[in-house]
């Protein structure tokens, strides 16, 4: 950490807050006051928290767009439990991706008695925030949160419905290792809890596998300028650079790599396999690889029903993890009809031992909270858009239809 | 050497766009004593305007030659940045001239403030990438990679800057401007306009702005509404680090910062041992900065060189 970066963070905290402040917060303020008389009339609000701000806005607006699409698909079935027809309203916040914001802003979830919670996206606002809503008692899904640490706090409150990252750094390491044949492997991360965190599990296990990493670079999770850096990994002549961090910065990164002639295979994990990379990387983007701890949109048991839907509502294709937050919600809502009740103490049992064909396929967790045989699936990016090259693990998803 | 190569050759095309903007940072401090810090706003503005014009223009699809679809975005961002230097200097600035120093530095910051939050009104949050109007071809010199837009870049900043020095050297209005630098009283007396010197001195520090804003979304190939904070805080440096007030000190400070986060980020890791990894160039930048203030608290070249000359 240097004194610029964190001088500049605090500032774009203080900016952002001053704008999002007036622009978003408004709603969601409202909807906490008419939730007061709300136990009565059987209103439940569930949270939703992302980086709706900043750079990566673009990821935490799909998420909460698919969280509003869930609400209106649940007001629309009239759900009733115990007599009581229930109206789901979304309480949506800004975390900004900032793991300072990240507390502050589940204290607010907290204090409004919002049933539960989906979120946060960046893993590492997801692992401080999750402390608040355990101490509250609030049951929280992430969607994307990846990193393993914050299922292993012990918090009972923490679900997730992505395979961590222990599980997706350890499938695209031994992929570098033995489909790519990595002899030389260069590794870049954005040293934020997800990004390190993936980039370090990736080279234990390539290097288990038989690599060697020729190359160990840290930038920020709010640079465009990688250069020096990449010059730096070129005189090193790696044959895979893997990249831990999110499209934001992997876009220009590759117009970079094109720019400086490195030939080197890109690889990357979640944070880059996003329709948004296409446009932040134009043509430098194919042939890149990335991983995602799930199962693409198409191959998704009812991810094609799910994409369309979507984009009827929102005018715009799913960005990322919008079936993911689609799911969380909707297991939220399976918990609470088998404990017959919206009382976020009494779902919570039934969502350790929930078991729900989500959109995104079954969903079951283990002690930690984790999901079981979450898959993992490689991507290539081929003119323009993800095709998958090979799924690994998961519970033959594709078969299942309920 | 190729690597070595390579990263001077970075650190050239970083550090002549820091030149650039820094060059409006040390006109308005030499002429006026104040840093106006929503310079780098005027870059963020400047590149977010061409790249709105250029998206359009291609989307309209007319197949106009890509030099000229550059040049288009320019001539509308660079008199809407001479625009908002104008406005700024009226509202922000000259109603608080002769008051002190802290009052204009304080509504330097709010102007940068507001500036960033109506251009993410107005442009949205999201990052935006450069459209593909041209195909750069890279060239390949003893090893090291250089593109012909970063040709480009260095050529083009290399005109405008002596482009600047012909204005200042050479005409009545530089003239003026330097009279007004070494005494706004005395230079009145005979005749000079301060406030219309300082005008001109604020647009033509948002005419190298909007260029620059161009150059380093093209470069980078990405631009957002907050790009112009720390561009500007570098551009800032630079001016400091040659000495704040001096033209040319602003050029070498610019070129030498580039150089150094360039040199800094490819060798210090190689210097400590992988110790230190190349996440530290800022602070490499600010601890060089810090070094050469302590020597020469004045800069480089020192401050103001018009004063002693």
């Amino acid at each position: 950490m240097n004194f610029s970066r964190t001088g500049i963070a605090t500032t774009l905290a203080l900016i952002a807050l001053g704008v999002g402040g007036c622009a978003e917060d408004k709603k969601p303020q409202a909807a906490a006051k008419s939730e007061t008389p709300v136990a009565q009339t059987a209103t439940v609000t569930i949270g939703i928290v992302a980086p709706l701000t900043g750079p990566q806005s673009h990821i935490g607006k799909d998420l909460e767009n698919a969280v509003r699409l869930a609400a209106e698909d649940a007001n629309a079935a009239k759900i009733s439990i115990g007599g009581k027809e229930l109206k789901f309203q979304v309480m949506a916040e800004d975390d900004q991706a900032d793991p300072k914001m990240a507390p502050v802003v589940a204290q607010k979830l907290a204090d409004a008695r919002v049933n539960a919670v989906v979120g946060h996206f960046n893993s590492g606002t997801t692992i401080p925030a999750s402390k608040i809503y355990s101490d509250a008692g609030i049951p929280q899904i992430s969607p994307s949160a990846t990193n393993p640490k914050y299922t292993e706090q012990g918090f009972k409150t923490a679900f997730r419905v992505v395979a961590n990252d222990n599980q997706q750094g350890k499938v695209v390491g031994e992929y570098i290792a033995r489909d790519l044949k990595s002899k030389a492997l260069a590794i870049i991360d954005d040293r934020t809890a997800y990004g390190q965190g993936v980039a370090d599990v990736v080279e234990k296990s390539a290097v288990a596998a038989g690599t060697k990493v020729v190359a160990r670079e840290f930038t920020t999770d709010r640079s465009t300028d990688f250069k020096a850096i990449l010059t730096k990994i070129k005189s090193r002549k790696p044959d895979v650079i893997f990249f831990g961090g999110i499209d934001t910065q992997a876009g220009p990164m590759l117009k970079q790599m094109k720019g400086l002639g490195i030939t080197a295979q890109y690889v990357g994990a979640d944070g880059i396999q996003s329709t948004e990379l296409f446009k932040l990387g134009g043509e430098a983007v194919e042939g890149t690889l990335a991983s995602f701890p799930g199962l693409p949109l198409e191959r998704m048991p009812q991810g094609r029903g799910f994409g369309g839907k979507y984009k009827a509502k929102w005018n715009q294709d799913v960005v990322l993890y919008a079936p993911q937050g689609y799911d969380a919600f909707n297991v939220f809502i399976e918990a609470m009809k088998k404990a017959g009740s919206t009382e976020s103490a009494k779902f919570l049992p039934e969502l350790a031992r929930i078991d729900y064909n989500g959109i995104t396929g079954p969903i079951r967790f283990d002690a930690k909270g984790d999901i079981k045989d979450g898959p993992i699936t490689i991507f290539r990016a081929t003119g323009g858009k993800w095709a998958a090259v090979a799924t690994i693990g998961g519970a033959a998803p594709a078969a299942e239809k309920k | 050497m190729d690597t070595f190569l390579q990263q001077l050759i970075n650190g050239i095309t970083l550090g002549s766009i820091y030149a650039l903007v820094a060059l409006g940072y040390t006109m308005v401090y030499g002429i006026v004593g104040l840093i106006n810090f929503a310079h780098g706003e005027l870059v963020m503005v400047g590149a977010l305007t061409s790249l709105s014009v250029i998206q359009a223009l291609m989307a309209a699809g007319l197949g106009l030659p890509p030099a000229a679809v550059m040049v288009a975005g320019l001539l509308v961002s660079i008199p809407l940045c001479m625009l908002l230097a104008y406005a700024m200097e009226r509202v922000a600035y000259r109603p608080l001239r002769g008051a002190p120093r802290l009052a204009p530095l304080i509504t330097a910051i709010g102007v940068s403030i507001v500036l960033q939050n109506v251009a993410m009104l107005f442009w949205g949050r999201s990052y935006f990438s450069f459209p593909a109007v041209f195909s750069t071809t890279t060239y390949s010199i003893a090893g090291a990679a250089v593109t012909d837009l970063q040709i480009l870049i260095v050529l083009l900043a290399g005109a405008l800057m002596a482009g600047l020095l012909v204005v200042v050297h050479r005409t009545r209005l530089g003239l003026a401007m330097r009279a007004t630098a070494e005494n706004a009283q005395v230079a009145g007396l005979m005749g000079v306009d301060a406030n219309r010197v300082i005008v001109a001195a604020f647009l033509l520090g948002a005419v190298l702005a909007a260029v620059a804003g161009l150059m380093v979304s093209a470069y980078y190939g990405i631009a957002h509404y907050y790009m112009g904070f720390m561009l500007g805080l570098k551009a800032f440096t630079a001016a400091v680090l040659g000495g704040i007030g001096n033209l040319a000190g602003a050029m070498l400070g610019g070129l030498l910062l580039g150089l150094i986060e360039s040199l800094g980020a490819g060798y210090i890791g190689d210097l400590t041992g992988d110790v230190l990894g190349s996440n530290y160039q800022d602070v490499f930048a600010f601890l060089v900065l810090v070094v050469v203030l302590t020597i020469r608290p004045s800069g480089l070249l020192g401050e103001r060189v018009s004063e002693r000359s």
